[in-house]
C-alpha cells in the first residue's frame, strides 16, 4: 500500500504548492476548517493563490490569515461578510472575488470531483449571477450553466481517518469537505485522529480513501466559534 | 403594528404540520420560538443538517455543531448531518416545503433584493439564491417600511435581485400581502392591530389587492 501518512502539514505538503496556484479550502465559518494546513500555507510564502472557499475566515484566523500575508490573489466563495482585511484588500483592487450562490458553489466542486465540466441550475436565473452565462429551458423553467470546479490541491479537515485515507467527518463540520476531497488533483487531509485499518465501519465512510492522497494527525485545534449563543437553563 | 416578535409569531402561523423548513439568518430565527401546539416542523440548515435543535446550555457548546448563522446550537433525536452538496440537492431540488427569509425589497411581482447594495461592501448572496429558487415557499419576512421611511414593497426592485419572481408572502410590521400562485398579484390577506387600509396604501408602492 502507498504511504499516505506524513507528521505534519508543512512535511504534507512538500512539493504541492506553486505560485499561482489554485486550493480549495473546507469548511463552513470557521467550523470544520483544516487549522493545521492554513498555518502551514502561510509558513510556505506560496503566493498568487485562487482560494476556493465558502467563506474568507476571519481577521488573524483561518483564511484570514493568507489574506494578511496577502498570499490570496483570488477568492470563490459565497459569503465573506466576516473578515475586515479582506474589505479593505477588496476595496483597494487588491484582491479579486467571485461569488458563487452557496449550492452552485457545492455543486460546482461536486461536479469538478465527479469529472462533470457542467450543468444546468435555476439558482441565479434573472440576478447578476446570470450574466454572460448560457441561458436553456427544460421543461418550461430557464436554467443556466454553471461550470465544473477542480483545485491543483484540496485541503480538509475530517474527525477520524484510517491509513488508508478513508475520512469520516463530524456533525456541521462536514460541509464543503467531502466535495472537495474530490476535486483536487492532490487532497490532503487533516484529522483529529488517526485510527488502525479495519476500525471504521465501512458503511459509515463518508470520504471513500481513493480522494485522499495526503494524511495526517492535525494538533493543537482551537476550533473557535464565531457566535457563541447559548440559552437559560430554566430554575426549579 | 406588529412588533418583531409578532410577525414571528404571524409567520409562524404558516408552518403545517410535517413541514421541513429552513430559517432566514435575523427576524426569520425568532419563527422557531413561535411554532404552534400541535405542529410539528423538521428545521434545515444549509450549512449541512435537518432537525436543528436549540441553543445549547452554556458549557454545552460544540464547535462543531453550528448553524448557518454560525450560531452554536444542538441535535435532536430526529438530526442528520450531511454534506454542503446534499445540503443543496434538498434545497435547489424542491425538497424543502417552505423558506422565510429577510429582505431589503420586494417588487409586487414577486422579485427579491436581500444580498447587495451597490457601492457598499458585499457580503455575498450565502445560500439565498438557491433557497428562493428551489423551496416550494418563500415567505419574506421585513419591516414595511426602510430607515429613510421609502417603502420596501415596491413596483420594481432597484437593487440587484437574489430572485425574480419567487415570493409568494410579505408579513410585515403593518401587513401580509400573499398571491395564490407565483405570477398571480398579491392581496391584502391582514392588517396588523391598529393599521388601516388608508395608512397601508400610503406607506406601500408596490400594487396589491385589497
Amino acid at each position: 500500500m502507498a504511504n499516505k501518512l506524513y507528521p505534519d502539514a508543512a512535511t504534507a505538503l512538500d512539493g504541492l504548492l506553486f505560485d499561482g496556484m489554485t486550493i480549495m479550502s473546507g469548511g463552513f465559518g470557521l467550523c470544520g476548517i483544516p487549522e493545521n494546513l492554513i498555518a502551514a500555507l502561510r509558513d510556505s510564502g506560496v503566493k498568487g493563490i485562487t482560494a476556493i472557499s465558502n467563506n474568507a475566515g476571519v481577521d488573524g484566523f483561518g483564511l484570514g490569515l493568507l489574506l494578511e500575508t496577502r498570499q490570496i490573489a483570488k477568492m470563490i466563495s459565497s459569503y465573506v461578510g466576516e473578515n475586515k482585511e479582506f474589505e479593505r484588500q477588496y476595496l483597494a483592487g487588491e484582491l479579486q472575488l467571485e461569488f458563487n450562490p452557496q449550492g452552485t458553489l457545492a455543486e460546482r466542486i461536486r461536479a469538478g470531483g465527479a469529472g462533470i465540466p457542467g450543468f444546468y441550475t435555476k439558482t441565479g436565473v434573472g440576478t447578476l449571477v446570470a450574466e454572460g452565462k448560457e441561458h436553456k429551458e427544460f421543461g418550461g423553467e430557464t436554467y443556466i450553466l454553471e461550470t465544473g470546479l477542480v483545485a491543483d490541491v484540496s485541503i480538509v479537515k475530517a474527525w477520524k481517518a484510517d491509513p488508508h485515507g478513508n475520512l469520516i467527518f463530524r456533525k456541521t463540520a462536514r460541509n464543503f469537505n467531502p466535495m472537495m476531497a474530490t476535486a483536487g488533483k492532490v487532497t490532503v487531509a487533516e484529522v483529529e485522529e488517526l485510527v488502525p485499518a479495519g476500525s471504521l465501519d465501512p458503511d459509515q465512510i463518508h470520504t471513500p480513501g481513493i480522494f485522499v492522497q495526503r494524511l495526517f494527525v492535525g494538533r493543537d485545534y482551537e476550533k473557535r466559534i464565531e457566535q457563541r449563543t447559548v440559552r437559560q437553563r430554566e430554575t426549579a | 403594528m406588529w412588533t418583531r416578535d409578532s410577525q414571528a409569531a404571524r409567520a409562524a402561523r404558516e408552518l403545517q404540520d410535517g413541514f421541513y423548513v429552513n430559517l432566514g439568518i435575523g427576524m426569520p430565527t425568532l419563527v422557531a420560538n413561535f411554532i404552534p401546539e400541535g405542529v410539528d416542523v423538521t428545521l434545515q440548515s444549509e450549512n449541512g443538517m435537518l432537525g436543528m435543535g436549540p441553543f445549547p446550555f452554556a458549557g454545552e457548546e460544540d464547535a462543531d455543531l453550528i448553524n448557518a448563522g454560525k450560531q452554536t446550537i444542538t441535535e435532536l433525536d430526529r438530526t442528520s448531518y450531511f454534506s454542503s452538496a446534499d445540503s443543496f440537492a434538498m434545497i435547489r431540488g424542491g425538497h424543502v416545503d417552505l423558506s422565510i427569509l429577510g429582505a431589503m425589497e420586494v417588487a409586487d411581482n414577486g422579485d427579491i433584493a436581500n444580498w447587495m447594495i451597490p457601492g457598499k461592501m458585499v457580503k455575498g448572496m450565502g445560500g439565498a439564491m438557491d433557497l428562493v429558487a428551489g423551496v416550494k415557499k418563500i415567505i419574506v419576512l421585513m419591516e414595511h417600511n426602510a430607515k429613510d421611511s421609502s417603502a420596501k414593497f415596491k413596483r420594481a426592485c432597484t437593487l440587484p435581485l437574489t430572485g425574480k419572481g419567487v415570493v409568494d408572502m410579505v408579513i410585515s410590521d403593518l401587513a401580509v400581502l400573499a398571491r395564490p400562485a407565483k405570477g398571480a398579484p398579491f392581496r391584502l390577506i391582514e392588517l396588523a392591530p391598529g393599521v388601516d387600509l388608508d395608512t397601508l396604501r400610503m406607506r406601500t408602492e408596490g400594487h396589491f389587492e385589497a
